[in-house]
């Protein structure tokens, strides 16, 4: 397995980060996952993605919809508001909240039978909208809330605890949403946490829907012999696209690297996202070339992982309604009830 | 009859012994949908309102956009009565589709206006018929075959102006009004009118039968349908979030509101205070809904009744995570594929008890387009101080047809946010407090909005799962403290809900209880039953569940009880019952449930058929009609077992 992510600073991270919170702030209830369940190791990485980017815990909404990775918002972030809510209805719910209101910092945690079946369509037309939160798909290939079934991400041929061999192909949500014109698209591996901070990072910085497929081994229903999402297997066929380093936008931190050898992309906060190439040839801004480099990863047995597509400069759908600044949750009544004058005019017009 | 009729001719309205009646008729206009007829209905209907006249306007239109019949019925009536009325005096037939159909329904001594080639006076000899050569008189006006049919139509119009009174001079304003001024619009029609007026003028003879004369019964109002009228309030009260998906009715509530915002709560920034979205579908139209309520905005959608089954899952997520947001159901008949441009009030029970578990919620029963209209914004504010879904069920008769109204006031009151704790109100309080726990004791508890700058703000919702500081929670007491107090949260609503209009009168032995569009019948039929009958009634129009405690009183107050509605199984009658466990036998069910607007007469004539049974054996408990009398009566149907009748009046 090659490296996967770029060294981008040898300092020691401060105890305290820019808002003055210590990274127990960020911290949530104990989780009551499986020991050694991928989405615990995902949800750490969540936590030190928001303190080390020193988001405001205050300003962060956390979604869910049902399942065991619907479980995890409960276990990061306490000084958070979340809402764990309808089987594969987070996708409109989070919507909602973020219309509501706009200064919201969104993350969403979802599962492969979350999105992937019963909220496909939920989570198609958030991709469509661009909604600007961060949306992570923490992938077992099982439902595992409900002991061991078959999700629609299982891979072709791979084997359930009961010798039950799945025969439908996977769907690859990376793949749909690249479709879908989502201007983020990353797959990561719970098991490789320095990549997922990075890439948590990267997708908070970003000004849109940021899709993150995260493949989460689930240590009880699928990480046996012929499981193709169990940590092992995973390990073994990990195709990392490139190493991704990221910098703040107040880090004066320069990188050392040859001339075309790393992709750089300012976002629109201008923090930085760094990625060395593995991949010769690899655009992460060109759709068809993303498309067919994960139906490669198909064909050859690969798990792709790394910055699938990134296109930061699409507008999000809240930039698109062109709202008022202040949050449409807290305008004041004379900002939302019109004029006397306005009323009288509309019955005139009805007389 | 009316071949025999020199042009000039004036019908003798004793011939056949009737009273010329000024004031008081039904005109039924039978088209194809697509025919661009809408137009000339509504111009015919704002002329006689601005005559002074009160009038109503029913469109029975199909789930179609071209080719198939549709019917514009026009009441004008000087008492203000303006419910359906079934019996029509003035036809319009121009559909050879429905032509032997509609001729055939109407009563003796009506008069058929029809389009030559549907020869309607060959069906029957009982009626006046007047034909009119529509195609050629069009002809004359435009040989763009468009605008030929568009003007067939409003030729109509001033043939009924010229045989009935209506001034020319309304006609005109309600077309600018219609064209909203637009002369290259005008024109063609006010021409169009003219050429009705000539050929009725030259060919027709003129009847007295039914006149319309100026009176001064509408100066100052408007007409509005239900929808409009509950756009408006709810952008008064400050509706900032709508989310919805298209479905016949409820689609113009929020084609309506869009348009209102567009012009109204736009800063002069040309930044907006409000977020409409088209969902993909209901499931998300009412998901964005809750998430907006729970991060704090007034947030809404309209429906219809398919699109309440799919919100049910969030419904009821909605009562037990107590997340504010109001959904407009505006009822048509069942289900998806049934009679979607049809009216009826069959969604009460559904939504009553909306969603999985114990589930109960607070619904609003508009019957007006002013109650559209206050409920707009009383709707937001319940569920915002009762931090629950409210739904306000309306119906396709209300919501898509027009209706005369004062004008609707401007609101004095500020609006309701209900209990949030503010950054400030959570330093006072150091910082503790529980989402769930019920502090003053009336079940509502208190929330704070995601994005509080307060280290102890946040909390996590979830469904039922939490004790009362929104902690997991499984416990046995946990569960029953949360469903237990959730009940007493809707105890409370039930003085604080809209409560109901009482008309209660002295000596009255029957009482009738009604909600939404049934009241104007009702109202119609008790004026019926009082001046022909001499049954006087006392009148209980409910307007809210969870029921107020008045209906007790009233059913008490009574020897029977009618509870006249339309859907088939008496769906309100039986939540009643429920309420009134002593009084039981005393309610009786009056169902109106053809698709089309109940009308007074049905009503009269279920309550004396009832009336009368009171004293046999097994006594009439339920009359069911409502379908159009045809010219053999069929025999009521008597079930032993469940004593109804199933009248066609």
């Amino acid at each position: 397995m090659a490296e996967s992510v770029l060294k981008t600073s040898n300092a020691e991270p401060p105890k305290e980060n820019r808002v003055g919170l210590k990274a127990a702030d960020y911290a949530g209830g104990k989780s009551t996952l499986c020991a050694g369940c991928g989405h615990d190791a995902i949800s750490n990485q969540i936590i030190r993605a928001f303190y080390e980017m020193s988001v405001k815990p205050e300003k962060v909404v956390k979604f869910s919809g049902i399942g065991c990775s619907s479980k995890t918002p409960a276990y990061f972030l306490s000084r958070s508001h979340g809402f764990n809510s309808v089987h594969g209805r987070m996708p409109a719910v989070a919507t909602g909240a973020m219309l509501a209101n706009h200064n919201l910092i969104g993350i969403g945690v979802s599962g492969d039978g979350d999105t992937a079946s019963i909220g496909l369509g939920q989570f198609m037309h958030m991709v469509r909208r661009n909604i600007p939160m961060v949306y992570i798909v923490e992938n077992n290939g099982v439902y595992g809330l409900t002991k061991g079934q078959f999700s629609a991400t299982a891979d072709e041929g791979s084997k359930l605890k009961t010798g039950v061999l799945n025969d439908l192909p996977p769907m690859d949500l990376c793949a749909l949403a690249v479709q879908l014109g989502c201007g983020f698209v990353a797959r990561g591996f719970a098991g490789d946490p320095k990549q997922m901070v990075n890439i948590l990072k990267a997708a908070l910085a970003h000004d849109g829907l940021a899709v993150i497929d995260v493949i989460s081994p689930c240590v009880t229903f699928n990480n046996h012999e012929g499981s193709t999402k169990g940590y092992q297997y995973s390990k073994e066929h990990d195709e990392i696209l490139q190493q991704i380093g990221f910098v703040q936008s107040y880090e004066q931190i320069e990188v050392d690297y040859e001339p075309g050898e790393v992709r750089e992309v300012t976002m629109h906060d201008g923090s930085r996202i760094l990625l060395k190439k593995l991949e010769e040839d690899y655009d992460p801004s060109n759709a068809v070339q993303a498309l067919e480099r994960l139906y490669r990863a198909v064909d050859n047995g690969q798990m792709l992982t790394g910055m699938i597509y990134l296109r930061p400069e699409k507008k999000s759908f809240l930039s698109l309604l062109n709202m008022t600044d202040e949050p449409l949750a807290t305008l004041p009544l004379e900002k939302t009830r019109p004029p006397k004058s306005a009323l009288d005019q509309i019955m005139r017009e009805l007389m | 009859m009316s071949d025999s009729l020199s042009a000039t001719a004036v019908l003798d309205e004793a011939a056949d012994g009737r009273q010329p009646s000024v004031n008081d008729l039904t005109i039924h206009v039978a088209t194809v949908n697509g025919s661009g007829s809408q137009s000339s209905n509504n111009v015919l209907m704002r002329s006689i309102f601005q005559m002074g006249i009160p009038v109503s306007g029913k469109n029975m239109f199909p789930s179609n956009i071209a080719g198939l019949p549709t019917w514009f019925t026009i009441r004008a009536n000087k008492d203000g009565w303006i419910a359906r009325k079934k019996e029509v005096d003035l036809m319009v037939c121009m559909n050879a589709q429905t032509a032997r159909e509609d001729v055939e329904a109407l009563e003796p001594g009506a008069l058929c206006i029809y389009d030559a080639p549907l020869n309607c006076k060959s069906i029957r000899n009982d009626l006046i018929f007047f034909e009119v050569p529509f195609a050629k008189l069009a002809g004359e006006l435009t040989t763009d075959s468009r605008l030929r049919k568009l003007l067939t139509n409003m030729i109509y119009v001033g043939i009924i102006a010229e045989q009935i009174g209506i001034e020319r001079e309304e006609i005109v304003n309600a077309i600018t009004k219609q064209f909203k001024g637009k002369k290259k619009a005008i024109d063609p029609n006010v021409q169009a009118i003219d050429k009705g007026i000539e050929y009725a003028k030259a060919n027709l003879p003129r009847q007295n039968r039914w006149r319309v004369e100026r009176m001064n019964k509408t100066a100052g109002k408007i007409i509005i349908d239900g929808n409009a009228a509950a756009a408006i309030g709810a952008m008064f009260g400050g509706v900032t979030v709508v989310t919805w998906y298209p479905i016949t009715p409820s689609s113009s509530l929020c084609e309506s509101l869009i348009d209102y915002m567009k012009q109204h709560r736009i800063g002069p920034d040309g930044k907006a205070t409000f977020a409409i979205v088209q969902a993909e579908d209901e499931l998300a139209a009412v998901g964005m809904v809750l998430g907006a309520g729970w991060a704090g905005a007034r947030s809404m959608t309209s429906t219809a009744g398919p699109g309440i089954s799919l919100m049910s899952e969030f419904a009821g997520l909605g009562y037990f995570a107590e997340i504010p947001g109001v959904i407009w159901d505006i009822q048509r008949v069942g289900p998806s594929t049934g009679l979607p441009t049809r009216t009826a009030q069959g969604d009460v029970l559904q939504v009553w008890y909306l969603s999985h578990g114990d589930t109960q919620h607070i619904t609003l029963f508009p019957s007006s387009v002013r109650e559209c209209y206050d409920f707009g914004s009383e709707a937001l504010d319940l569920a915002e101080m009762f931090q629950t879904p409210v739904f306000v069920l309306s119906d396709l008769d209300l919501g898509m047809n027009n209706w005369m109204s004062d004008p609707f006031p401007y609101p004095e009151k500020p609006i309701r946010r209900g209990k949030v704790l503010s950054k400030e109100q959570l330093d006072k309080l150091g910082g503790k407090w529980g989402r769930y726990d019920d502090v003053d004791g009336d079940g509502i508890p208190y929330r704070t909005l995601p994005g509080t700058d307060h280290a102890m703000a946040s909390y996590f919702t979830r469904g039922s799962g939490h004790d009362a500081f929104a902690r997991y929670s499984e416990k046995p007491e946990d569960y029953k403290a949360t469903v237990d107090r959730l009940a007493k949260k809707i105890e409370t609503a039930r003085g604080v809900v809209p409560q109901p209009v009482i008309d209660r009168r002295a000596g009255a032995r029957i009482g009738i209880i009604a909600y939404g569009t049934t009241d104007w019948p009702v109202e119609e039929s008790r004026h019926q039953l009082r001046t022909e009958s001499s049954v006087e009634t006392s009148y209980l129009r409910l307007r809210a569940l969870p029921m107020s405690e008045d209906v007790k009183r009233f059913v008490a107050g009574h020897e029977r009880i009618y509870v006249v509605e339309q859907n088939r199984d008496g769906q309100m009658a039986d939540l009643i019952r429920l309420e009134v466990a002593n009084d039981q036998h005393k309610i009786r069910k009056v169902l109106h449930y053809t698709g089309l607007p109940c009308d007074a007469r049905f009503i009269t004539n279920a309550v004396l058929e009832m009336e009368a049974s009171i004293s046999a054996k097994e006594p009439l408990l339920l009359v069911r009609g409502g379908v159009q009398r045809k010219t053999t009566q069929a025999a009521p149907m008597r079930g032993p077992a469940t004593r109804e009748a199933r009248g066609e009046d």
